[in-house]
Parts: structure tokens; sequence; C-alpha cells
């Protein structure tokens, strides 16, 4: 990130933070603590068991896109380079796609049993969709004239996943990554509202919320947010050095 | 060098488990000799870009065997260099990256034989110095930060040459490699790739539709036809890198010659 990049995402928390606390004087009620009460709170529950949720969460998101992206790009690239099995599979995905796949979280629950991994599992599916439209667009962009060009220069399969495909497709994964963690987070605090002890959205909902601890509230609700962006900025940090300037084919 | 012997292949028709279309080669046999300059012409789908496929390794016949070096054909050989009339070029690496990925590729493997010759050189500092050596012999060193999509067509048709000669081939197989391009960086890539030949005296194998290409190109030159080819209508061709002789009756005469076995009409029919 740039200079001018960081001024300006600084600039841009304060005014959050200045909005943020006039919100909160102008309203004058217990629901909307300002940050001078909520940060302080913050920073001293991250040390303690604030900081043990946050951990639950991230690590579960964390799993999720490790799970999401080993299966999704492999299948992807498959897809994008089998235009036969594409054709098979092209209209099963076109209906599953676009189905919020939250719904479906009883269900998982029932047949995964009352684990982590069944939330894993929820948030790996969101992903995993994401991540293989994306990259099966990339793979059936790359020409088979390309392929048998670097075929010929002597690329067996380990070339060319290595040289070819994985240089192809790693982009798009990180964009797909990055424009998915946002719904990833959204989908992991409902999932974490039940059948956990460990967990933001545990400790908003059923720790803070429901027993009216509204200051301790915020501070799962800043984790939380803290959690989306850092995922985010991280992504889009690693697509920048993976993505090089002036490529725009 | 290259013994093509009674090679049937033809491409599956359609849809899976449909029956396999009209071979476009049926027992056809043909043999090439070291450091000679073939073309290939023929009408669009006659198969000369199969059988530089073939002959590359990247298709298997599906009967007859082509045998280079001694060596039955399988997969693509290491001494072998191709390029595409679609330049093939990696779009998310500079010119310099693209030129060096058939070294990467062999360093990958190691000598192993099949990836890359037995008696590959290893040390990096000679690799790079070659690469360098194909960039500024192809005019585009000062080009090697830029991407393909920055490039003209031609330049990126350079790059594909540099990224090929880069490995030493010893059998160069051109896909209507100019194609593409405008008519003078065209003739001036045929200019260059015609002095290479005679320097080098490497084999060379150039598909083309273009009969003035194929005339300035192959010291011999193999007619292909629509529909099935069972044997190889080869001419003997003197005019190949003969550049300024282009406008003399001779030359003229040959390409009519060529322009009629291909099926066109005499010139003085059509006049």
């Amino acid at each position: 990130m740039s200079r001018s990049n960081t001024l300006s995402t600084l600039g841009g928390l304060c005014m959050f933070l200045l909005l943020w606390e006039l919100a909160a004087l102008l309203l004058n009620q217990p629901i909307l603590p300002g940050p001078i009460t909520v940060v302080p709170l913050f920073l001293k529950g991250m040390c303690g068991d604030l900081g043990h949720h946050f951990l639950a969460s991230a690590g579960r998101v964390l799993a999720a896109i490790f799970l999401a992206t080993i299966t999704a790009t492999p299948l992807g690239l498959a897809l994008g380079q089998m235009p036969r099995l594409d054709r098979l599979v092209n209209p099963l995905i076109a209906i599953v796609y676009p189905i919020p796949k939250i719904i479906f979280l009883p269900v998982i629950y029932v047949l995964m049993g009352i684990s982590d991994f069944s939330k894993i599992f929820l948030i790996a599916v969101i992903i995993f969709f994401q991540i293989l439209v994306v990259v099966r667009a990339e793979a059936r962009a790359l020409r088979p004239e390309l392929i048998l060009s670097v075929r010929s220069l002597g690329a067996g399969r380990r070339a060319l996943f290595r040289y070819v495909y994985l240089p192809a497709s790693l982009p798009a994964v990180l964009t797909a990554l990055r424009v998915s963690v946002g719904t990833a987070v959204a989908v992991l605090f409902i999932a974490e509202q039940s059948l956990t002890q460990w967990g933001l959205g545990y400790y908003i909902v059923i720790e803070t919320w429901q027993v009216l601890m509204y200051d301790e509230m915020y501070t799962g609700i800043m984790g939380m947010a803290l959690l989306g962006v850092l995922l985010y900025f991280a992504l889009y940090a690693v697509e920048l050095r993976v993505r090089p300037e002036g490529c725009q084919d | 060098m290259i013994q093509i012997d009674l090679l049937t292949f033809g491409y599956e028709a359609g849809h899976p488990g449909g029956q396999r279309s009209e071979a476009v080669y049926q027992d056809f046999s043909l043999t090439i000799g070291r450091g000679e300059a073939w073309s290939i012409i023929g009408p669009s789908g006659c198969g000369k870009s199969t059988l530089l496929l073939l002959l590359a390794g990247l298709n298997r016949p599906l009967s007859g065997r082509i045998i280079i070096d001694g060596e039955d054909i399988v997969r693509p050989r290491p001494r072998t260099g191709l390029v595409l009339q679609d330049h093939g070029l990696l779009p998310w690496a500079t010119v310099g990256e693209n030129t060096r990925l058939g070294l990467k590729i062999r360093h990958f493997y190691g000598p192993d034989g099949r990836h890359s010759p037995l008696e590959m050189e290893i040390d990096p500092i000679k690799g790079e110095a070659r690469v360098q050596y194909w960039l500024e012999w192809l005019g585009i060193a000062a080009l090697q930060e830029k991407y393909p999509s920055q490039l003209s067509r031609g330049q990126r048709q350079r790059a594909a040459i540099a990224r090929t000669l880069v490995l030493e081939p010893d059998l160069l197989l051109l896909d209507e490699p100019f194609s593409a391009l405008d008519a003078p960086i065209r003739e001036e890539l045929q200019r260059v790739m015609a002095g290479f030949h005679e320097e080098s005296g490497l084999t060379s194998i150039t598909v083309t539709h273009d009969i003035e290409e194929a005339t300035l190109t192959g010291e011999k030159i193999l007619v292909l036809t629509a529909g099935e080819n069972r044997s190889a209508h080869v001419l003997e061709n003197a005019f190949a890198g003969a550049f300024e002789r282009r406008n003399e009756a001779p030359f003229l005469e040959r390409c009519a010659e060529l322009r009629l076995l291909l099926g066109g009409v005499p010139a003085e029919e059509r006049a």
C-alpha cells in the first residue's frame, strides 16, 4: 500500500470514529455507546475472552478459505479446460450458485453434527462456488494454442500446473476470496449463534446482547468488523503482489 | 531426419462416441532430410496444422509411426521447436519471462531426456546469455519488460520465436507463423527466418496457406489436398529465400503452378 493510500485509510477511520461518537452523543441511549467507551473496552477484551472469541472465529474463516480454495481451484481449472465436462455440470452450477447457502444450515448441522467442522463446511461451501466460477472463467480463457505452445517447450502436467494454471488462476482465486469474505463473515455470525461456546457471533448475541451488556456487545461487533476488514486487506495486499502491473490481457 | 511411416490420422466427429470422420491422412509416408527447409501448403481443413502437431508430438497417430532422429514420436521432443500463429505467450508474463519459460521448464525437470535433453546445459548464466542473444537478434531486447498485450502482433511473434530458439532446437516447426501480420512485417520476418535457416542449417517446416510464402520458405513444398491424403505430393523448389526474384517470370510461374495444384483457376481463364 502506498503512503497516500495509508493516509486516506487512516482518514476514513478517523471520520468513521468521529461520526460514531457524534451519533452516540446525539442519540444518548445505552444501545449506542460511543467509541470513547468501546475502544478501550475492546482493547482490554482482546487480551482476554474477547481475543479468544476472535481467534475462534478467525480460525473458522481461515479453515473454510483453505478448504474451499484447495477444492474449488482444481475443479474450476478442470471444468474450464474440459468443455464437455463443463457442459454437463454447468446447469447444476448455474442452479446452485445463486442459492443462499445459509439456508442449508439446519441440514448441515443435522448431517455433520454439532462440531466446528459443520460451521467451517457451511462457509467453505459459500466460498467454494465463488472460486469455482471465476477460476473456471480464467481456465476457459486459456486458449488451447497457449497450452500446446507450452507443452511444446517440454512442459508436462506438473510444469503446466506450475507455469500456466497456477499463475493463471491465483489472481482470480484471490479476487474471489476478497469479494466473498464479507459474506463468509456474515454467515459465520449466524452460524456461531448456536451450538458453540466460542466465536464472536456467540459473544455478540448470547453473551452480551441477550443480557443487555451493550458496551461489551460493541466490542464483539468491533471484533467481527475487524476480522472482515483484516481479511479483505490481507487478500488485497497479496493480490497486488501477485497480479503484475500493466497486465491487462 | 524425419520419417513418416504409413501415418493414419483423423479427428473424431462431433460428439463423444461418434463415428470417426473421414481420415485426413491414410497410410501417408514422407521423408524429410536433415537441414532441409520445407513448406506445407493446402486448403484450410486439409490437415497441414494437424501434420505439424503430429510432428511436434502433440497429437498421436491413429496408426503408423513418426520417427525423428531414430526416435518414435509419442510426446513433444525436447529438440523440436514449435511456433504457432497464435503466439502462445503467457499474458501475465513479460517478454523476458516468456522467453525464459522454456529454460525454466527444463530446470524444473532437470535433464531427464523426456522434457529436456539429456545433455542439457544447466548453467543459468549461459541460459540468460542465450535469452539476451535471441531477444537482441530478433530486435525485441528493448521490449523485454513489456507484457504481450502491450506489443504489436509482429513483436509478439518475434517473442514466440525467441522463446523457441533459446532452447536450441534442431527442428523448427512453424504453423502459419506470419499470416496474422501486415505485409511489410510479414516480409521482414520471412527474411529473418530465411537468413536464420541459411546460417544455422537446422531443419525447418513452415505451414502456410499463402502461395508466395510457401514458395519463399520451402526448398521442398508439400502440397496437401482437402480430404484424404494418401501420398505426399512434393515439389522441388529453387526459389526458397529468393526475395529479390519475386517479380520475375519463373517465380510467378511456380506460384501459378502451385495455385493450380491447390485447385485454383489458371490465370488465363480468370481473365
